[in-house]
């Protein structure tokens, strides 16, 4: 399978089993269109008003020459990777800690019910959280590397267990041999000198939620009163990104349906001085007002496109930033074991809620028929988690056909289920959305080659 | 070749026999939350 497609100027080809990326020229493009179903003759026939035959020999030959080298119309050889993959005793890497099921903000278009998850508002104890580190602990087994995410509502609500969790972490780690990498997700509405320190000190990562221009996240992001976050929380969130260098933080924001422009709020972010930037389409009912909808798709595509065009002119004025969904790594990134069965959640990876409840990950967390367990009692429902065993690129039909199932994986689960009611469907919109990032993170990475 | 650059040659077929450890990222711990986005990830093995 290839995916080919023309993007500032370039000819792009994707050679989707191996994950060779090409840049061709006319003459290769276009018998590319004709390569797998016609003979040599015929294509030349088809073609010979367009180029003249050298030109078509020696670019045929070059197509043979890759596809001998499997770097073209490679074989999809993965499929019995994933019972191995299965197989692997299930552990558990990650958790996403709920640390406070409240928020001190009213974010339109949080999935979280303003922090309460179809639940009372509640904060975690530091019972609840060591528990939740010694489950880790032992369900990850020999694996070293293990991920908290403290996350909400609203984590900063419930600061004071933060800092317990974290140290009774660190003050185990090496007894235990494993290594803990912490982030928080923060509003940014209580942040301050002191819990920023402490963020540094201890956090690998930092996601600061803002959605762009002042009129953007106001309009999305009030407080209680109504009143607009932006002129409180852009000064510590720039504060923040400077005391990490500029590294290991993303100022992370959602754009809607209000504001489909929103490479305009990206370039905002860039231009106040952050350097790591992360944007992500809603996903919400269709009724919404600010959902995003399928005949929205052709604005956001130029969107995404616009964004990319402008990085390349702004790294060239030296104000180069980056932009998550548009990075990719070409030369190594993930094996492609983790390329067929996507983020792991439900598996790998869990939500806690406050009093210690399991769910796959922090988008099913309130839903009673995804309870996997609790901290005291593990996974008691084994067959929640084989639903989720089950989910890869193999067992989605749409996935299977698809140009982009190696770079996403199969996309969020998460929103297959909120969107189609079951696992097995990917939610389009969002599949459009990624394929686009995709397209454009590609294009992004030749135009660097072409420049050097 | 005169027709075809290549940015990449490194398959994905060689990373059957290594991969699989585990002992990546969880992809949706660093900024995505509400989508799905691996093929940025780092690999701990290579790194």
């Amino acid at each position: 399978m290839i995916h080919k497609y023309n993007m500032n100027g370039y000819n792009i080809v994707l050679d989707i089993n191996s994950g060779a990326v090409h840049v061709v020229d006319d003459a290769v493009y276009s018998i590319l269109d004709y390569y797998e179903n016609f003979s040599k003759d015929d294509i030349f026939k088809k073609l010979k008003d367009k180029f003249n035959k050298n030109t078509l020999e020696e670019a045929f030959s070059e197509i043979e020459s890759l596809k001998n080298d499997k770097l073209l119309f490679s074989e999809d050889i993965y499929e019995p990777l994933i019972d191995q993959v299965k197989n692997r005793n299930p552990i558990v890497k990650a958790l996403c800690l709920h640390v406070a099921h409240d928020c001190n903000l009213k974010c339109g278009y949080c999935f979280a019910q303003e922090g309460e998850y179809h639940g009372r508002r509640s904060l975690m104890s530091f019972e609840v959280g060591k528990k939740a580190i010694d489950f880790l602990i032992k369900s990850s087994k020999a694996r070293k590397n293990l991920e908290i995410d403290f996350f909400g509502g609203e984590p900063l609500m419930n600061f004071d267990v933060v800092k317990q969790i974290v140290e009774y972490a660190k003050s185990i780690e090496k007894e235990k041999n494993k290594n803990f990498r912490f982030t928080i997700t923060t509003n940014g509405m209580l942040l301050n000198e002191k819990i920023l320190n402490f963020i540094n000190e201890n956090m690998h990562n930092v996601v600061l939620s803002l959605d762009g221009r002042k009129e953007v996240n106001d309009k999305m992001r009030p407080d209680m009163g109504g009143n607009g976050s932006y002129d409180k929380i852009v000064p510590r969130f720039l504060k923040t990104a400077q005391s990490r260098n500029q590294k290991n933080y993303y100022v992370r924001g959602t754009f809607t349906g209000y504001n489909k422009d929103f490479s305009e709020d990206v370039i905002h972010m860039a231009e106040l001085g952050f350097k790591q930037i992360s944007v992500e389409p809603v996903v919400c009912e269709p009724e919404k007002e600010y959902s995003i909808k399928k005949e929205d798709l052709p604005q956001l595509f130029e969107e995404y496109e616009k964004l990319a065009k402008k990085m390349l002119e702004m790294k060239k004025e030296n104000k180069e930033f980056n932009f998550f969904h548009f990075m990719i790594d070409l030369t190594g990134g993930p094996c492609v074991s983790k390329r067929l069965v996507g983020c792991g959640s439900g598996t790998e990876y869990l939500a806690v809620t406050p009093t210690g409840e399991l769910y796959p990950c922090h988008q099913f967390v309130g839903m009673e028929d995804f309870k996997l367990g609790d901290v005291d009692n593990g996974i008691v429902k084994p067959e929640i988690r084989e639903k989720f065993e089950n989910l890869n690129i193999y067992t989605k039909p749409a996935c299977k056909k698809c140009w982009a199932k190696f770079y996403c994986s199969g996309g969020c689960c998460a929103n297959s289920y909120n969107m189609n009611g079951n696992f097995l469907e990917p939610y389009e919109i969002g599949c459009e959305l990624q394929k686009k990032r995709i397209e454009c993170a590609i294009m992004l990475k030749v135009a660097q080659m072409d420049e050097s | 070749m005169k027709h075809i650059k290549s940015l990449n040659v490194k398959l994905l077929q060689n990373t059957m026999t290594k991969g699989g450890c585990g002992e990546c990222q969880t992809s949706c711990q660093s900024a995505c939350k509400t989508s799905c986005t691996v093929a940025n990830q780092f690999c701990e093995s290579i790194k």
